[in-house]
């Protein structure tokens, strides 16, 4: 019992981080019906700048997460208008593959930049493990997930009070609309994407922090397609739930199916929830179900 | 537009061949593929194989993606499994090589049936996710059932025979190849001339109009994802069988991805376009790790960002062709036919 509920505590807290990066995912496609493939590049670029701002430039952590959320959001920026501007109404197959040339060039050029050599993060929180009970999470995690979850709380708060939050719900909801009531859905669409890359690289940070700085930090990113399909697509407070879900479940899978199949269970269980999850319902959990007309 | 374009039968308007020119040079263009291996040295038949097994896949991937409109992230994974199918009957059952390419061949479309099946209620987005996760699992149990698939160490098998006679080099090699290439373009090509590839389209082009016009959805779909599958599962078995060794790395998301960009570089619909795509996304990497590594005679750093490089031209490729020419390299070919069946008149 006590393995049980360390796991599911340390998957609460993964879980989370993947909220975080979940909810800049359905950002961008509630905005703008874009699925991105890039995200976990975006991931991997944020943790970079956030390396970079601390170890080359010295500055201390408050300062390098504006210089990374700054920076963030003006990649996030600079590829909507550059690229994805133009990919506005093309086919499904165009959108996904353009995003997924987008991480391509992004992940080369982060190598070329930084290199693939593994380096550890500076340390942003206290070393000390914190201890509830009898469950021990590590503080990297803890702090992590608090963190995550205050990004979260303050992307929510936003969007629910503040006029430019109002006008992205508008823009999502009906683009015709919103255009008509003075909303600049163009500007939107950027901003979105602004916001995404922002929640994106904030999630990367914290992933790197965990376990270093290493391109391979993109790989997190292809565990946000299971949480936004549990979530569905379009739902914000889906994918925060997603979120946790799939954080447990991983831990759960890793914690007690890793050695019947020999490890790496971790990695594939959220799949595999994911494919149930579309059996049953095609438009994942919380997702709006498309009603198609001739 | 050709000038004359006229058809006055259906037979005519269906013809594979158009005039008595294109048949001309396809001839022609035979006679190169026959004298080619005898030219060329053992690099570029190890690259011609090469290309040839990606032609075979990105064919398959077309008709799926491309004609029948459903997104396929998981590709490679069936070609994985056209590959294990191919080692684990040859070395454990002895199966000869020409009942192997079928045999794989039909492992990969039962599991392409198997994905598909969902994909009925699935659509768009949601299916592309849906086959991203089958490849994920399809990786996993290519790496943990040890038992069939040799885990991380793979299974790795003798060169392959035909009637007695080994192909144990890239040259002897090629002729399979050659002949499994034809055998399924052609089968390729012709599908579109029938029902079947024509309820392809019609579901891709708008899939209500589709299933009002009669086409059943569910089994046309499954249909595609069954033939799209096959061809993997061949292809998987020819690079198997060509390459003599197989492990889970050889299989991963970012080979999926990669024949995507052979037909989306080639050109989404058209089998000429699949051709394309999978010799031009097969030669670009190669001749970019040529050049840099002829700059690395220079600079000594060179070689360490080839692979970084690599990454950023083949990303820039897929982008680029989306934004500038959506429908790829085949229609560039088109218009340079065009402009010169009415050279020297420009109109």
């Amino acid at each position: 019992m006590d393995i049980f509920l360390q796991l599911v505590v340390s998957g609460l807290a993964v879980g989370g981080v993947y909220a975080l990066i979940a909810l800049g995912f359905v950002l961008i496609y509630k905005a703008t019906s874009i699925i991105n493939f890039a995200t976990g590049e975006f991931m991997v670029i944020g943790a970079y700048f956030c390396y970079t701002a601390m170890v080359f430039m010295g500055a201390p952590a408050v300062p390098a997460f504006l210089i990374v959320m700054a920076f963030a959001a003006l990649l996030g920026l600079s590829v909507e208008r550059l690229i994805l501007r133009h990919m506005l109404g093309q086919p499904t197959i165009s959108i996904v593959m353009v995003t997924i040339g987008l991480s391509s060039i992004l992940m080369g050029l982060a190598d070329l930049i930084w290199g693939a050599d593994y380096r550890s993060f500076p340390p942003l929180f206290p070393r000390s493990p914190i201890v509830i009970g009898e469950i021990i999470i590590r503080s990297n995690l803890f702090y992590g997930c608090v963190l995550a979850v205050v990004a979260v709380l303050v992307f929510a708060l936003l969007f629910k009070y503040a006029k430019v939050g109002v006008a992205m719900r508008a823009t999502a909801d009906d683009q015709m609309a919103s255009f008509s009531m003075g909303i600049n859905v163009k500007s939107m669409f950027t901003l979105s994407w602004a916001f995404g890359a922002i929640a994106a690289s904030l999630g990367g940070i914290i992933i790197a922090n965990t376990g270093g700085v290493h391109p391979s930090v993109a790989h997190v990113g292809l565990k946000i397609f299971p949480v936004v399909i549990l979530g569905g697509l379009d739902s914000i407070g889906g994918a925060v739930v997603g979120g946790f879900i799939v954080g447990i479940v991983e831990n759960l899978a890793g914690g007690y199916l890793d050695s019947y199949v020999g490890g790496g269970a971790k990695g594939v269980a959220p799949f595999v929830v994911l494919v149930l999850i579309l059996l049953v319902k095609p438009y994942g959990l919380f997702g709006k179900e498309e009603i198609e007309r001739l | 537009m050709r000038i004359g374009d006229y058809k006055e039968t259906y037979a005519a308007d269906e013809a594979v061949f158009r005039t008595p020119t294109s048949r001309f040079w396809l001839g022609v263009l035979f006679v190169c593929l026959l004298i080619f291996p005898f030219l060329a040295g053992d690099y570029l038949l190890y690259m011609a194989n090469l290309v040839g097994v990606a032609v075979v896949a990105a064919v398959g991937l077309n008709i799926l993606t491309g004609f029948a409109g459903q997104i396929s992230l998981g590709h490679a994974a069936f070609v994985g499994i056209g590959a294990y199918t191919a080692a684990i009957l040859t070395t454990r059952l002895n199966v000869p090589f020409l009942l192997c390419l079928p045999l794989s061949g039909f492992s990969a479309a039962f599991f392409g049936m198997l994905v598909g099946g969902p994909s009925m209620r699935m659509k768009g987005l949601y299916l592309c996710i849906a086959t991203l996760a089958a490849q994920v699992i399809f990786e996993f149990i290519f790496m943990h059932w040890e038992s069939l698939t040799g885990g991380i160490r793979g299974i790795n098998l003798p060169a392959p025979t035909v009637f007695g006679l080994a192909l144990d080099n890239e040259f002897k090699f090629y002729w399979a190849t050659l002949a499994v290439v034809v055998i399924c373009v052609t089968a390729g090509r012709n599908l579109f001339r029938t029902r079947l590839g024509r309820a392809f389209i019609a579901i891709r082009d708008r899939d209500i109009s589709a299933e009002l016009m009669g086409i059943n959805l569910f089994t046309y779909k499954m249909y595609a994802f069954a033939v799209s599958s096959f061809m993997a599962g061949v292809a998987g078995c020819l690079w198997v069988n060509f390459l003599k060794t197989v492990t889970p790395e050889h299989f991963p998301l970012s080979e999926s991805i990669r024949f995507l960009a052979m037909i989306i570089v080639g050109g989404m619909g058209s089998i000429l376009g699949a051709i394309f795509g999978a010799i031009f996304m097969t030669v670009v990497p190669e001749v970019l790790t040529n050049v840099v590594g002829m700059l690395a005679e220079i600079f000594p750093e060179g070689m360490n960002y080839l692979f970084p490089l690599q990454q950023v031209v083949f990303g820039v490729l897929i982008v680029a062709f989306l934004v500038f020419e959506p429908h790829g390299l085949a229609e560039i070919w088109r218009r340079v036919k065009d402009y010169f069946r009415l050279w020297p008149f420009e109109h």
